[in-house]
C-alpha cells in the first residue's frame, strides 16, 4: 500500500516489441524464401520420394484441386467452417465466463477459494486426457469438442485475470474511493479497464491453446475439420493434403492472432503508454 | 484563524505498522487540527511518517492508537469529502482527461449537465480548458498533475490532501504549480494539507508549517507563516526597502529555524 507506484514499465516492452525495422522484415522474408527454395530443390533432385516430400508444385496444384472438389466430396471451407465454429464458440464461452469469474476470484477471495483449486488442478492436465472422458459423456461429436476446448481456453483467461487483479496499481483504487466511487462502480470502472491489457494476452493465450487442442481432438475423433481432414490424409497417404492442411493451420492461426491484436490495439488503446 | 471550525482532529494518534519484531512505529503521538480555510504544509525528513499520517486523514489506514475525526466523527474509510492528490498522477489512462474530471461528480449521480458544468469549469481553473478529449498519456508531467487537482476540486471536497504533489517535477512547472496551487486556495476558500519535502514549498504556500520529527514521527513544532499572499499577489508593494528587508528578514528568520530543527536531529 504504498503510494508511489512501480507499476511504471510494466507494458513498455511488449508493443515495442512488434514493431519491425526494416532489415527485419527483409530478413524474416528470406528465411521464407530459403525454407521454400529449399523445398523445391530437395524435390527436384528427388532426395525424398514424392508420396514423402510433395514437391511445392504438386501441393499447390493439388491446393487447386480441393478449392474445386473439396476433400472426399465435401467443400474445403466446410471443413475449415467446421473446426472455426468449434473453435470460436468454445472460445467466447471461454471470455464471456472466465473474464468474470477471474476477476471476482482476484477481488473476492471467497470466490477465489472455491474456483482456483479446481482450475490449479485441471490446467496442468493435456486436455486429451479427459477429453476421451468427455466424449463417453457427451458423445463424438461438436458438443465434446467444445467443452475440452472451453476447458483448455478458460484456464489461461482465468490466470490471466487473478494475476491482473492483483497487480493493478492500488492508488488507482484508492483514489476512486476518494472520489466517492463504490465498491461495484470500482470493479466495473476501474478494476475491469485496469485489467484489460493482461486479460487480452490471456485470450492470445488461450487461443493457441484452444488451436492446438482442436487440431489434435478432430484426429483423435472426429469426421470433419481441418484436422481430421490431415490425419484421414496421412491414412491414405495423399502428403500433398497434409502440406496444404498444415499450411492452412498455420496461415489461419497467424492471421487469427493479427486480428486479436488489431482488436487489443482498439479496445487497450493505452497499453505500453502508461 | 482559529475561530474557524475544526475539519480535521487527530487526537494522541499512534501508528504501528506489522506486529512483534518486524513492527515499525511510524507515528507517535499525533495531535493536529486543521481548521476550515488553512492552508497546512508538513515538513519532515524521509520516512518519518508524512504519508502515513495523510494516508490516516485520508481513511486508507486505520490508526493503531488514537483518534482521527472529521467535523467530530471518526474516519472510517476514504471519502470524497477529502480529497488526495498523489505524488505521481494516478489518472485513470482509459478515459479521456474530461472523463477522469467528471467521474468524481459522476461517482456520486449528479445531473448530467451539472457533470459537465463542474468538469468545465474546474479544467479552465487549471488552465486545461480546450484539453478535455486528449487522453491522459498525451499529457506532460504537470498537465497531469493539473488535472488531477481538477479531478479532486471537481468534488468540491471539504479537505484537499496532497502528498508531495509536485515532487516529481522540473523547477519552474513546480513554481507554475505552486502559484496555481495558491490561486486556487484562494479563489475556491480550500482547506489544503500539504506534504513536502521543500522549506521554500512549505513556507511560500502555507499558514502554517508543522515540522515532524524523524522515526518515529512526532509533530516537533508548528509556525503559523503568513509569506503566500506576498509571495503570489502581484500586487504586492512594498512601502519602502526597509519594509522588505525586514519581511525578507522574516522569512530567513524561520526557515533557518526550520532546517535548524530539521537538521539537529538527524
Ligand atoms: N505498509 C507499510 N508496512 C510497513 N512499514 C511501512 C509501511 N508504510 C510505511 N512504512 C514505514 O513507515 C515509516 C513511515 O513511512 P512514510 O511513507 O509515512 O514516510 P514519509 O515521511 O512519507 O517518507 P517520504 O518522505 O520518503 O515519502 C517508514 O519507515 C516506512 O518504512
Ligand atoms: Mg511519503
Amino acid at each position: 500500500m504504498d503510494l508511489e507506484n512501480e507499476d511504471k514499465v510494466e507494458n513498455n516492452n511488449s508493443e515495442a516489441g512488434t514493431e519491425k525495422s526494416k532489415t527485419e522484415k527483409v530478413l524474416t522474408l528470406s528465411t521464407w524464401v530459403v525454407i521454400l527454395g529449399a523445398w523445391y530443390i530437395v524435390t527436384k533432385l528427388e532426395l525424398f520420394s514424392p508420396t514423402l516430400l510433395p514437391p511445392p508444385t504438386e501441393v499447390v496444384t493439388a491446393f487447386f484441386k480441393l478449392l474445386k472438389d473439396g476433400y472426399n466430396g465435401i467443400a474445403l471451407w466446410v471443413h475449415l467452417g467446421a473446426s472455426f465454429r468449434r473453435l470460436f464458440i468454445a472460445l467466447g464461452l471461454a471470455i464471456i465466463t472466465a473474464i468474470p469469474i477471474g476477476l471476482l476470484s482476484g477481488y473476492v477471495s471467497k470466490v477465489k477459494a472455491i474456483v482456483d483449486s479446481v482450475v490449479e488442478f485441471y490446467r496442468p492436465l493435456p486436455p486429451l486426457a479427459y477429453y476421451t472422458l468427455l466424449i463417453l459423456w457427451f458423445g463424438i461429436d461438436d458438443k465434446s469438442k467444445i467443452i475440452l476446448l472451453f476447458l483448455a481456453a478458460f484456464a489461461p483467461i482465468y490466470i490471466a485475470c487473478i494475476s491482473a487483479v492483483r497487480k493493478i496499481n492500488q492508488d488507482y483504487i484508492l483514489s476512486a474511493k476518494s472520489l466517492g466511487a463504490s465498491q461495484k462502480k470500482i470493479f466495473f470502472k476501474i478494476v475491469l479497464p485496469a485489467c484489460l491489457p493482461e486479460i487480452f494476452t490471456g485470450i492470445r493465450t488461450a487461443f493457441g491453446v484452444a488451436y492446438t487442442t482442436l487440431v489434435s481432438s478432430e484426429m483423435i475423433a472426429a469426421t470433419s475439420g481441418i484436422g481430421w481432414m490431415v490425419l484421414d490424409a496421412s491414412n491414405f497417404l495423399k502428403s500433398e493434403v497434409i502440406f496444404i492442411g498444415i499450411f492452412i493451420m498455420g496461415i489461419s492461426g497467424v492471421l487469427i492472432d493479427a486480428g486479436l491484436r488489431f482488436i487489443e490495439r482498439k479496445i487497450v488503446f493505452w497499453k505500453g503508454k502508461v | 484563524m482559529s475561530q474557524e471550525e475544526v475539519l480535521i482532529e487527530t487526537k494522541n494518534l499512534d501508528k504501528i505498522y506489522g506486529t512483534g519484531e518486524d513492527s515499525v512505529l511510524a507515528l507517535k503521538d499525533i495531535n493536529l487540527e486543521i481548521r476550515r480555510g488553512e492552508f497546512v504544509c508538513v515538513l519532515g525528513p524521509s520516512g518519518c511518517g508524512k504519508s502515513t499520517l495523510l494516508k490516516t486523514i485520508a481513511g486508507y489506514i486505520e490508526a493503531t492508537n488514537g483518534q482521527c475525526l472529521m467535523q467530530g466523527e471518526e474516519i472510517e474509510g476514504p471519502d470524497w469529502h477529502r480529497g488526495v492528490v498523489f505524488q505521481s498522477s494516478t489518472l485513470y489512462p482509459w478515459m479521456s482527461v474530461k472523463d477522469n474530471v467528471e467521474f468524481g461528480p459522476r461517482m456520486r449521480n449528479l445531473p448530467e449537465d451539472e457533470i459537465k458544468e463542474i468538469q468545465e469549469y474546474f479544467l479552465e481553473e487549471v488552465n486545461l480548458s480546450g484539453f478535455g478529449d486528449k487522453a491522459t498519456f498525451e499529457l506532460s508531467g504537470g498537465m497531469k498533475q493539473r488535472v488531477a487537482l481538477a479531478r479532486v476540486l471537481a468534488n468540491n471536497p471539504q479537505v484537499i490532501l496532497m502528498d508531495e504533489p509536485f515532487g516529481a517535477l522540473d523547477a519552474l512547472t513546480r513554481n507554475d504549480m505552486q502559484k496555481l496551487i495558491h490561486n486556487i486556495w484562494k479563489e475556491n476558500n480550500s482547506t489544503i494539507f500539504f506534504i513536502t519535502h521543500d522549506v521554500d514549498e512549505a513556507l511560500s504556500l502555507a499558514t502554517r508549517v508543522v515540522v515532524m520529527s524523524k522515526r518515529p514521527g512526532r509533530i516537533i513544532r508548528e509556525f503559523n507563516v503568513d509569506f503566500t499572499d506576498t509571495l503570489f499577489d502581484e500586487n504586492t508593494k512594498f512601502d519602502d526597502s526597509s519594509q522588505r528587508v525586514e519581511y525578507e528578514d522574516e522569512y530567513f528568520k524561520v526557515k533557518n529555524e526550520i532546517l535548524d530543527i530539521i537538521n539537529n536531529q538527524v
